[in-house]
């Protein structure tokens, strides 16, 4: 059902946990429906110097979430920005279908704590 | 790799000796069972002979046996053949919140068709209440279907007690004993039933095969119109082998029945203990002792149950879940939902059910297994760390 690239990353997600103060904070769905998904991320000369993770859900939101962490990590905010639902599933050689919406939060999540970061910057 | 299969309520693999007594079927005697010749006719008394094994494994009458292809073909053939057979007594009928997708949908078909259905709700244990089926009986009331144990939580109904409220008020019976049947005893009697449903799969017969247990004469219209197989009920070439398959299975059942209780409820208090012992914030799902055996089911808070089934998997292990994760419609299942699981606490459900072949060494392995992945997907979890309170 799953890609083997999906179950790397779900076997060995090496950037789950949290940064303590970070620069922003972004979360979403909800337990009820399934798969929640915290981004935190650390911000130096406007790129993306950390991303870490928390993630409730299946193997593909657990998937996701780490691959958005490994893509974001190092870039600018303008190009963290730029991740979509489709490169994310792209990077991990395909979701199921039905998880293409559901649990491929990831960049949603970041982009989140892009805003929240930005919001406490720019007020 | 070490590999513990924890499923048998998917499927259980085919003994040994049914595939043995399986195989002359399929070349040495090919024949057909319509046939009037010596081949036929010696093939038609094979049939019959299998008939009095499967209704001796559930105490009925070898004419009270059709053969068919499934649990689901044997619910279908209950509820719609009683509903169009009775039709013009009275269209409305009773099933439980928690039966299987082939009693639901078939209820839900007749909904459709200007029948009424009402669903009874259970306990928070999947228990129906007898005092609710009896009020929910009307004079229009032509069948009644509930299960007598459940697959996703080993809850196991007081069927001869919601039948006698049947039988008073002149309503067919029929239960679902798919999950049952092999595992604890059933007996139609007993159980004072009017149709009963089992199934290969879940006793060492291969899948493809099951049988549905009517009373005496009961009139029952068939799906599957043909000739005059399985007098009238069921058209189609009967499926030799695997009708041979199942009778060598329900033999089996019937001799190794108590030996089997007795190590299957031995597993189950080591699971059940091991987990309670050893993981926090854990709920048993279904009854604490009117359940299966071999069954075993809990929902662990903060975690979702596919990504646990397949980290499980990573070791080895085998078991099931009801998370909406798992299922195509992401959908939580029913039957969690009508136990009254909140919905974040359904996700983290996980099922193991045990047969003969599983061995105490194996629930050592997978106490062990199932620990670190819970420890692992908690420490991932957002959920986990406001539990924690940090």
């Amino acid at each position: 059902m799953y890609s083997e690239k999906v179950m790397e990353h779900f076997s060995n997600p090496h950037n789950a946990g949290i940064i303590e103060n970070a620069d922003g904070i972004g979360e979403v769905g909800n337990p009820v429906c399934g798969d929640m998904m915290a981004f935190y991320i650390k911000v130096k000369d406007d790129k993306l110097a950390d991303v870490k993770f928390k993630t409730f859900g299946c193997v593909a939101a657990i998937a996701v979430s780490n691959i958005v962490s490994e893509m974001a990590k190092g870039k600018t905010l303008q190009e963290a920005k730029s991740i979509t639902k489709k490169n994310v599933a792209k990077a991990l050689d395909g979701l199921p279908k039905e998880k293409m919406h559901c649990s491929n939060l990831g960049a949603k999540a970041l982009a989140e704590a892009i805003k929240d970061y930005e919001k406490k910057k720019y007020g | 790799m070490k590999s513990v299969y924890m499923d048998h309520a998917s499927a259980t693999p085919v003994r040994e000796q049914v595939i043995e007594a399986m195989l002359p079927y399929f070349d040495q005697h090919f024949g057909n069972p319509s046939t009037v010749y010596d081949m036929g006719l010696k093939i038609k008394q094979v049939i019959e002979e299998q008939r009095a094994k499967v209704a001796k494994l559930i105490g009925a009458k070898p004419q009270e046996i059709i053969f068919t292809s499934s649990g689901a073909e044997s619910n279908n053939l209950a509820i719609k053949g009683v509903a169009l057979a009775r039709q013009k007594k009275g269209r409305h009928i009773i099933i439980s919140a928690i039966e299987h997708h082939s009693v639901l949908n078939s209820a839900r078909f007749f909904e459709r068709m200007d029948f009424e259905v009402t669903f009874l709700p259970v306990d928070e244990y999947g228990l129906v209440d007898p005092e609710r089926l009896s009020r929910a009986i009307r004079s229009d009331t032509i069948l009644v279907s509930i299960m007598h144990a459940n697959n996703e939580i080993g809850t196991i109904q007081p069927i001869s007690e919601l039948s006698a409220i049947c039988r008073e008020k002149d309503v067919l019976f029929h239960t679902d004993a798919v999950a049952s049947v092999g595992n604890i005893p059933v007996d139609v009697n007993e159980l004072n039933v009017d149709l009963l449903s089992l199934s290969g799969v879940s006793i060492g017969a291969p899948k493809g095969i099951g049988a549905l247990y009517f009373r005496d004469n009961l009139r029952l219209m068939p799906l599957i119109h043909g000739g005059i197989q399985e007098s009238g009920r069921r058209g189609g070439t009967e499926n030799v082998p695997y009708i041979v398959g199942l009778g060598k299975a329900s033999v089996l059942a019937v001799e190794e029945l108590f030996d089997k209780m007795n190590h299957l409820e031995k597993l189950r208090s080591l699971i059940i203990s091991g987990v309670r012992e050893r993981i926090e914030h854990v709920k048993l799902t279904g009854h604490p002792d009117k359940r299966l055996p071999g069954h075993a089911s809990f929902c662990i808070e903060a975690i979702e149950g596919e990504a646990l089934i397949y980290m499980l998997n990573q070791h080895g292990i085998y078991s099931n879940t009801g998370s909406a994760c798992a299922s195509k419609a992401l959908k939580t299942s029913p039957v969690l939902v009508a136990i009254g699981t909140p919905p974040d606490l359904a996700q983290g459900s996980i099922v193991f059910t045990m047969d003969s072949s599983n061995k105490v060494e194996e629930i050592e392995y997978v106490l062990v297994k199932l620990y670190l992945a819970v420890e692992k997907l908690r420490s991932l979890s957002p959920l986990w760390r406001s539990k924690e309170g940090i």
